[in-house]
């Protein structure tokens, strides 16, 4: 059972059917108990990352994921549930993050040449690194493959974890895993059958 | 590389979609579910819901209907009509939209797109102008196009995404319905003022349209239209191949 963490940040909707419509056993919740006795983790997220990280520390459901993934658990950090995987952000001041993987959230506002916009929304390509030809939850899909990004902040200092990059005037960092822990910055329940199929080899982990 | 979007939008009333629909390939024309469901597996690469009833009954049903959409389809989904409150954010967002699209609630109260915006991140705020040339300026128009607002376009759509709309929507009511090519004009006058993704809405007659106004005008994001996808006068996968062969980045 695939257990999508509740904490009260964003809507689970379109996850919880996503994973309904791949034959996945899902169940939401904000429950301890549920989230240690799942087989993997998904921590979703959208809005801002201090209000978000504020919140999953209500009932210490950040100790329960860092736990269950320490334990080897698979865990799936996706849109602003990625960011958090990292040692802190830098949205709205200096934040921490759950450190389960290296590195900062920052703005792509610098880091892009002028005349690109931000937010980063839309479809782009997925290139992926030698770690990512070999990952599992890459199993079903190929380099060049497109998903869907809406995101302002990224995830940077994080070269040795990144699996797969989107071109946006530089290279973003669109995926990384560490062992049993994984981040999709796009959102992989609106990428379409891509995103699907990823969602899928995740949930055989 | 980012991609052009290329999003068709969908009239529901009472639980249909009006405008009548001409598809060989689904059985229910009228269906906001099977039709949505029909774009989002071949080639759309967002979808945009308008609620255009006019009565609370009416309302729940469409929120029944969207709910049924947004678990059969995997992509993007913006809804709009009527959304005059943070409750309607709120309740259209809990049905499974992605992202909401303020018109004339944002002309009565141009607050509502801030307190939006800060509560549920700029992402999800959208914000659709209808818009026609008055005199020799480009004019805000209210309820569907009916009503001239006084209100200087330019001027109101660069305060919308100041205030944090976080997407334009532009229809010139001046294309709209003609199908002789989007108006390049206003979109240009629209995105020199904004830095945040603007889609083209009214005018699309066929494939060279879209190839125009990507070709002209490369800071648009997106192209909207209706009727030349439901009618299948333009079918969006031979849209986007040659999109494509004209160098312009599409998702095929």
């Amino acid at each position: 059972m695939t257990v999508i963490v509740d904490y009260g940040v964003g809507n689970l909707f379109s996850l919880c059917s996503s994973l309904k419509y791949i034959g996945a056993e899902a169940t939401v919740s904000g429950e301890a108990d549920i989230i240690r006795s799942a087989d993997r983790i998904i921590l979703p997220g959208v809005g801002a990352f201090g209000d978000a990280r504020a919140k999953l520390s209500i009932n210490a459901l950040d100790k329960v994921v860092i736990e269950e993934a320490g334990r080897g658990k698979p865990l799936m950090g996706i849109c602003l549930g990625m960011q958090m995987l990292f040692d802190r952000s830098y949205e709205f001041g200096v934040t921490d993050g759950l450190g389960l993987i290296e590195g900062e959230v920052k703005p792509i506002a610098p880091i892009i040449p002028k005349g690109y916009k931000v937010p980063h929304i839309g479809w782009n390509a997925l290139d992926f690194t030698e770690e990512g030809q070999r990952s599992p939850v890459f199993k079903y899909i190929s380099e060049g493959d497109y998903v869907y990004f809406v995101h302002s902040f990224s995830a940077m200092g994080c070269n040795s974890s990144i699996i797969a990059s989107a071109e946006y005037g530089a290279g973003l960092t669109a995926a990384v895993q560490r062992d049993n822990v994984f981040g999709m910055q796009f959102h992989p329940e609106k990428s379409g059958e891509v995103g699907l199929k990823i969602l899928k080899a995740f949930c055989e982990l | 590389m980012i991609t052009k979007r290329i999003i068709p939008c969908l009239d529901v009333r009472n639980g249909r979609v009006v405008k009548g629909v001409n598809f060989e390939d689904i059985n229910d024309v009228s269906s906001p579910v099977e039709l949505g469901k029909y774009y989002s597996e071949n080639g759309a690469d967002e979808l945009v819901f308008y609620d255009i009833t006019a009565s609370s009954e009416g309302r729940s049903l469409f929120s029944d209907i969207l709910r049924q959409v947004a678990e059969q389809i995997f992509i993007p989904l913006t809804v709009g009509g009527a959304i005059n409150t943070i409750e309607d954010f709120d309740r259209v967002l809990k049905c499974g939209a992605d992202k909401v699209s303020v018109n004339s609630g944002a002309i009565r109260n141009p607050e509502l797109i801030y307190e939006a915006a800060k509560k549920y991140g700029s992402q999800c705020v959208v914000l659709s102008a209808d818009v026609k040339r008055v005199d020799g300026r480009f004019i805000v128009f209210a309820k569907g196009g009916r009503e001239n607002t006084g209100l200087d376009a330019i001027e109101w759509i660069r305060r919308g995404a100041e205030c944090g709309a976080g997407e334009i929507v532009l229809n010139s009511i001046d294309t709209d319905g003609v199908k002789g090519g989007f108006d390049i004009e206003m979109l240009d006058a629209v995105c020199s003022v904004v830095s945040v993704p603007v889609i083209a809405s009214g005018g699309a007659g066929s494939i060279n349209d879209f190839i125009r106004l990507f070709n002209v005008l490369p800071k648009v994001d997106a192209g909207l239209a209706a009727s030349i996808f439901h009618f299948g006068e333009v079918k969006i996968p031979d849209l986007k191949a040659e999109l494509r062969k004209n160098g312009i980045p599409v998702r095929l």
